[in-house]
């Protein structure tokens, strides 16, 4: 560039550059609005109707009743006329009645007598003849906010998260004994079962992402939201030394598997609510058992130093009371949108403290004379996601 | 923890044109020409309903709203009684001709209330023109394509292979914009139909190219209140399984608007099953036993005293009985999938002397009543 050409940033004045800036802005408004005003000379390429629809959550609130969210997903405004329930036409009313805008939502009643236990089928026919399909799996009173409900919900989250971390933990004067080797080995598992939660909750996200309209684009949204997190928890801790700082990073352990966790409690109770809530003795007792390796994971940090007795419950309480919080929120109150976006913050947590425990672990092993990649941290990440696989058997279904 | 999430959603990508812009319109109010006698109402939740309210409520079994016939341009209770014998005149050899014109259009149909199909039809109505005619008449079809898809009638009868309406014989398939005269003799006498034999078949027929084709014998059937019925079903969603099903094409019609009838006359159904998709259907009458003369080709029964009979995708027949109590009574397929999908209906039986006060009921006029009794084409048995 020539130098006795003048910069025309430098020269032009602040309203030329307010000037400038919003001519795109003034010339995309023209174009939509022609658009809008004569469709562009496009109208013999206006397509076929496409319609969609989201079916969200069924509910069952009194016997006889049958309601059902609806989310029109389709590029425009549809109507559902007609309802089928198991193969037959049946009454209903819509909340608000007749089309649907883009986006828009409506509530579906319908006066059809149930059976318990069993399985029903809802059909919705729009105005084209296209039919949306959703399954009441087994059919249940929806759970409704009652005080005993309330409190066996919250057992179940505690049974499900606070007790099998707080029982982890109990590890911690065991911990203390060991040499550094073993305790880095102990760290290494962390790292392995913190990767497995990393994993679970991703698909967890997904799960939920699923069930939402296409608008919100579950995938993406579930993978900004982590990395979003993993960039503001790197920002806040990023300055200090997990060395010196231990109980700082157990806490971001915590916060991670207590994300983890409230989508376990979230996924429980909805499942309540769907009346496949066949939470027996067993499944329990899989949940405690496959949660109990979190306990250790997050006292692992703190075996030079013991913060004492009141942040070991702090952090229990962290971890492990979200489960509670998610399965009151998943039996009562479900709402597939937040739970997505709690997850992928779950997930950036996750991956976060991964990270930073995996910088603990290189740490060590230099420290140590260790190789990074030697037998003993390849053992201990292996032992960590192992635990958690096989832990994890009782309760997959 | 995977089951728990609902399955999502079944839909059909791609549909019709047309039909988006009417998509605001439909389902808030239909205009229709009948008493309202359920119209739509999102307003207000009913109570559970766990009685038949007897005005065809199958409980909460129900479409909700009503059809817009005068926009269809046909109305399900008239089909009942529209015989159509054609333009009549004679031939040199003293033979009965009946003329008919008969056009391929394609038109969106109302099937259910706010529930638009892309119909084919003849003349514009699903079912085509009920033709009717006497044993030994000369029938002459001129059939017009006007729809972009070709087209042909293969009727149910005996007739020279080239009038057969089917690919490869005679004309074949008849093009768009294209005409043919299809012409033979009416027999043998009996119930019958008419439909399009092009390919794909499946969907020829079942988008609505197909009519009731009535031969009386020469010396007619004893007098009787007649109706045509035709079992139908649509695939609304095309993928090949049916979604509604009626008689003469709209779900429930005759539940909402009971067929008056008189208590001890004789009543004969003309009952066509021109279902795809589902290999049988069939007619179950309530509180009441029938004469059942298998694809109407016999003066005799050919089952007697039966209240329930079968019919495979094609077959039809013609049912004769009585009333002997007044009040409402059901018909319907005793398949209970296709009954709660929209094929059922209900006669109103009453008293003679109230009857005039039950047309009146059902929005029928004397025109109606007097087609219904008078559809023989054999002379001196009516029109």
């Amino acid at each position: 560039m020539s130098t006795n050409v003048p910069n025309p940033a430098k020269t032009g004045t602040a309203s030329s550059l307010w000037g400038l800036a919003i001519l795109p802005v003034l010339l995309l408004g023209a174009v939509l609005a022609y658009l809008v005003a004569t469709g562009g000379g496009l109208k013999g390429l206006s397509g076929l109707p496409v319609e969609q629809l989201n079916i969200g959550r069924i509910t069952l609130p009194e016997r006889g009743v049958i309601t059902m969210q609806v989310v029109n997903d389709s590029p425009q405004t549809m109507t559902i006329p007609q309802v089928m329930v198991d193969d037959a036409f049946w009454n209903f009313t819509a909340d608000p009645p007749g089309p649907i805008p883009r986006l828009g939502s409506t509530t579906i009643t319908i006066p059809y007598p149930w059976v318990e236990g069993e399985a029903h089928s809802i059909t919705l026919l729009s105005t084209l003849g296209a039919t949306f399909t959703a399954t009441i799996p087994v059919a249940t009173l929806t759970p409704q906010l009652s005080g005993s409900l309330f409190a066996r919900f919250g057992l179940v989250g505690l049974y499900v998260g606070l007790v099998p971390v707080l029982l982890g933990m109990l590890w911690y004067p065991w911990m203390r004994r060991l040499s550094g080797r073993a305790m880095n080995f102990i760290l290494s598992l962390t790292v392995g079962l913190l990767v497995y939660l990393a994993i679970g909750t991703w698909l967890d996200a997904q799960e939920f992402a699923v069930g939402l309209p296409a608008f919100w684009q579950g995938t993406p949204a579930i993978t900004l939201i982590a990395v979003l997190t993993v960039g503001v928890l790197l920002a806040i801790s990023g300055k200090r030394n997990a060395d010196e700082q231990p109980l700082g990073l157990s806490y971001r352990i915590a916060t991670g598997i207590g994300l983890h966790n409230l989508g376990e409690g979230l996924a429980i109770g909805a499942a309540f609510a769907m009346g496949e809530g066949a939470l027996g003795t067993f499944l329990i007792l899989g949940f405690t058992l496959h949660n109990i390796t979190e306990g250790i994971g997050i006292v692992a940090p703190l075996v030079k130093r013991n913060p004492g007795l009141k942040q070991f419950f702090l952090l229990a309480l962290i971890a492990g009371g979200p489960a509670i919080l998610g399965t009151w929120i998943g039996g009562f109150a479900f709402n597939p949108v937040l739970s997505t976006v709690f997850l992928a913050i779950g997930l950036g947590a996750i991956v976060q403290v991964v990270w930073e425990v995996g910088q603990l672990v290189v740490r060590n092993t230099a420290r140590l004379g260790l190789p990074v990649a030697g037998w003993s941290n390849f053992g201990g990440f292996t032992a960590g996601v192992a635990l958690m696989y096989f832990t994890a058997f009782m309760v997959k279904f | 923890m995977s089951r728990w999430l609902q399955s999502l959603l079944s839909r059909r990508d791609v549909l019709r044109a047309g039909a988006g812009s009417a998509a605001a319109l439909v389902g808030a109010q239909a205009v229709g020409q009948v008493p309202p006698a359920a119209a739509m109402d999102h307003t207000k939740m009913p109570p559970p309903a766990t009685s038949p309210k007897g005005h065809g409520e199958h409980g909460g079994n129900l479409l909700v709203g009503t059809v817009d016939h005068v926009r269809n341009g046909f109305d399900p209770m008239q089909l009942l009684t529209d015989w159509d014998g054609g333009k009549v005149s004679r031939l040199p050899n003293g033979q009965t001709l009946r003329d008919y014109t008969i056009t391929a259009q394609e038109k969106e149909i109302e099937i259910a209330p706010g529930v638009f199909f892309p119909a084919w039809t003849y003349n514009g109505r699903v079912p085509g023109p009920t033709l009717r005619c006497t044993e030994g008449d000369r029938l002459r079809i001129t059939f017009f394509n006007h729809t972009s898809h070709p087209h042909t009638i293969h009727f149910h009868g005996v007739h020279a292979a080239e009038m057969d309406g089917v690919p490869g014989a005679g004309p074949g398939e008849i093009q768009p914009g294209a005409s043919f005269v299809y012409e033979f003799d009416a027999e043998p006498f009996g119930c019958h139909l008419y439909h399009c034999h092009a390919t794909s078949l499946k969907r020829h027929i079942h988008k609505g190219m197909y009519g009731a084709f009535i031969v009386d014998p020469r010396g007619g059937r004893p007098p009787a209140r007649e109706f045509m019925m035709l079992q139908n079903a649509f695939d609304t969603n095309f993928d090949g399984a049916n979604e509604i099903y009626a008689v003469n094409t709209v779900g429930f019609e005759f539940a909402r608007r009971p067929i008056p009838v008189k208590k001890g006359e004789l009543i004969r159904l003309y009952l066509i099953n021109i279902l795809e998709f589902d290999l049988i259907n069939g007619f179950h009458l309530h509180a009441n036993f029938f004469n059942y003369y298998d694809t109407g080709t016999t003066l005799e029964p050919t089952s007697r005293i039966v209240d329930t009979i079968t019919q495979g995708q094609g077959q039809r027949g013609i049912l004769e009985f009585r009333y002997r109590f007044t009040g409402q009574f059901m018909f319907h397929p005793h398949i209970s999938e296709f009954t709660e999908l929209g094929w059922m209906g209900l006669f109103n039986v009453v008293e003679s002397a109230n009857y005039a006060a039950a047309l009146k009921d059902a929005g029928l006029d004397a025109a109606w009543d007097r087609r219904a009794t008078q559809g023989s084409t054999v002379k001196g048995q009516g029109a």
